[in-house]
């Protein structure tokens, strides 16, 4: 044991780890947010209960199926994705000529839904999901204990993160995409189903935060109102990062997380309000945000 | 050709005070009458949603700016009123004036701040505002934290009407109310009140006509955080309580429900609106979770199929303006 600052190593590192854990969701729920602000002009304010959603479908399909931890990883995204093509579908088609402002409207009605009706059937109290076997424990790095599950949460979603960026910023689909982004008339005219990719984008903005509700799941526990927690947090993150820039989102994310539980070492008092501090400082002095590309 | 052009404006401008004229009658009568059919509890309520609203909708409705945290200002000026007369023991009124004065000044905070983004950030930089200012309140030993501030004395108005008395808390509730409904409504019909029109039909034009647009925000959103407060400090009186609930994100939600109910950028639409939703939150307040459900399903129902809202239906309909 040494000290940084007059604090414990142990408190330290353990506070900069649960900071990554956080900045990891922040950076993949915005991911989400920007993939799906970029291609459909709307805020997804139903991001945070798809997030639920995902930590919820993995403990259902373990506790009624017995499909484990690694299985729900791949199969849970792909169902809470599925719901998300039904919602564009269904209701945010309809929207894509009138003001941004009712995408808004509307995913913040169907957060309210999804949330009450989860908050009917399972209360509001959290859900214990076990942190799967292979990842149970963990190692002693000297400075500090690492728990496996934890350090695997950091991994994986650093690989999501870079993966999404890579898929969006380096391959041909991704050039289609910003490209119908830019001007979804003329990419249409190119003879690109431009509406089918819109579609498919929503269904993989939420994927991401299915997936990411299923890694939150043995962390926190599994809970209605675990998203609308998360989602006002994430705004303000997207705030400061700016919309434009898939990198921005992963690096902005992942630095506020660890911001966070820096503030909670030093000034606890204001660790759950730091962000948001943040979020006014960058606003008065770089309006457009980081990484930012005007209003 | 121009007189009668005149003429014709000059009629039209007429018939939509008629008709605003005939919509306000028929409101007072409902609200006279109210005590004698409904419970006073009750239409106070709604009365204090309706302002809230009518607050809200000066911004949404008249500027185009999408607030999504409203519950800020109705929250903290209702802390601060309860605070006021039960810890200082001020009189009513100056604990309203208190109650207003801290929402304005949040409203200056954060309006400045806010419209430095325009669109679905400025809703979102709302949204934060409000979410870190719930969490202050959590933990401020001023809110009494999750128990809230309860038992606020309403005292005597003036020194002179007992508030304990169920009329005549309505009787003030409803003058303060109304008083509010006839400043907004002055508000929407001045040269000012034109302006922040011409800003939500077509900002980058009223700059060009020389206009500084974001001066014009910032007052339009300040004045609509302060009537805000004013309606959550009368609110705190009426119930003799501040709690949680009031500064929490759900509330927010609620007034831009109640506005979108009624009909965005109407007068009466936001009167409406928090009347129908009050209403139902009575009926359903033993159904537990089904009420956010249903808030939901109004939401989306609004959105897809009837975004001109109830008032603005009616007016569109009668082709008049309410």
């Amino acid at each position: 044991m040494f000290q940084i600052f007059g604090i414990p190593s142990q408190a330290l590192f353990g506070q900069l780890l649960l900071g990554l854990i956080n900045g990891s969701f922040y950076a993949l729920l915005s991911l989400g947010l920007a993939v799906i602000f970029g291609m459909l002009n709307i805020i997804n304010f139903t991001h945070g209960a798809q997030y639920m959603m995902g930590a919820f479908a993995a403990y259902l399909l373990l506790q009624h199926l017995g499909i484990n931890y690694w299985a729900a990883l791949v199969i849970v995204p792909i169902i809470v994705g599925l719901t998300g093509i039904i919602v564009e579908r269904l209701f945010l088609q309809q929207l894509q000529k009138l003001d941004p402002l009712y995408g808004l409207l509307l995913t913040f009605g169907l957060a309210l839904i999804i949330e009450g009706l989860f908050r009917n059937y399972y209360g509001s109290s959290g859900l214990p999901y076990g942190v799967p076997d292979a990842l149970q424990g963990g190692r002693n790095l000297g400075f500090m204990f690492l728990p496996n599950y934890r350090a695997w949460v950091i991994g994986f979603s650093l690989v999501i993160c870079f993966a999404t960026w890579f898929a969006i910023e380096r391959t041909r689909l991704g050039s289609y995409l910003r490209a119908a982004t830019e001007n979804p008339t003329l990419v249409r005219a190119f003879g690109i189903n431009v509406p089918r990719m819109v579609m498919l984008t929503y269904g993989f903005g939420v994927a991401l935060a299915a997936l990411a509700g299923v890694m939150a799941a043995p962390i926190y526990n599994v809970s209605p109102q675990m998203g609308s927690d998360i989602i006002i947090v994430v705004f303000a993150v997207v705030v400061i990062g700016g919309m434009g820039s898939i990198m921005g989102a992963i690096i902005t994310g992942f630095t506020l997380g660890i911001v966070e539980g820096l503030t909670k070492v030093f000034f606890p008092e204001a660790s759950n309000t730091v962000i948001f501090a943040i979020m006014i400082v960058v606003l008065l002095v770089r309006p457009a945000g980081l990484f930012g590309r005007g209003a | 050709m121009a007189t009668v052009a005149q003429a014709a404006a000059l009629k039209a401008r007429h018939d939509s005070e008629r008709s605003v004229g005939v919509a306000f009658a028929i409101m007072l009568a409902f609200l006279v009458a109210g005590p004698f059919l409904l419970y006073p509890v009750f239409l106070m309520k709604a009365l204090c949603f309706a302002l809230f609203a009518c607050a809200f909708n000066l911004l949404i409705g008249y500027v185009g700016l999408v607030s999504f945290g409203h519950a800020l200002y109705f929250g903290w000026a209702s802390y601060l009123t309860a605070y006021a007369a039960k810890s200082w023991g001020m009189q009513p009124e100056i604990a309203i004036l208190i109650g207003t004065a801290t929402a304005a000044a949040l409203g200056i905070v954060a309006g400045i701040v806010a419209i430095r983004r325009q669109g679905i950030y400025f809703a979102m930089i709302t949204l934060a505002l409000a979410q870190m200012m719930y969490l202050v309140a959590l933990r401020l030993p001023l809110t009494g934290g999750e128990d809230g501030i309860q038992a606020v004395p309403r005292g005597r108005l003036f020194g002179l009407f007992d508030l304990n008395h169920e009329m005549t808390m309505y009787i003030f509730v409803l003058v303060v109310v109304l008083a509010a409904f006839l400043l907004i409504y002055r508000i929407i019909n001045s040269p000012f009140g034109e302006v922040l029109k011409a800003i939500r039909e077509n900002e980058p034009r009223t700059i060009s006509l020389g206009y500084q647009t974001d001066r014009y925000k910032v007052v339009a959103f300040v004045l609509s955080a302060t009537l805000a407060g004013l309606a959550g400090s009368v609110k705190a009186l009426v119930f003799q309580l501040a709690s949680l609930t009031d500064v929490h994100w759900t509330m927010s939600g609620e007034v831009l429900l109640m506005t979108l109910v009624g009909g965005l950028g109407t007068i009466f639409g936001p009167v409406v609106g928090a009347f129908l939703i009050v209403a139902m939150e009575n009926y359903l307040a033993s159904f537990g979770q089904w009420v956010l459900i249903i808030q939901g399903a109004i939401f989306v129902v609004c959105v897809l199929v009837f975004r001109r809202g109830i008032v603005g239906e009616l007016a569109h309909r009668l082709h008049v303006r309410l």
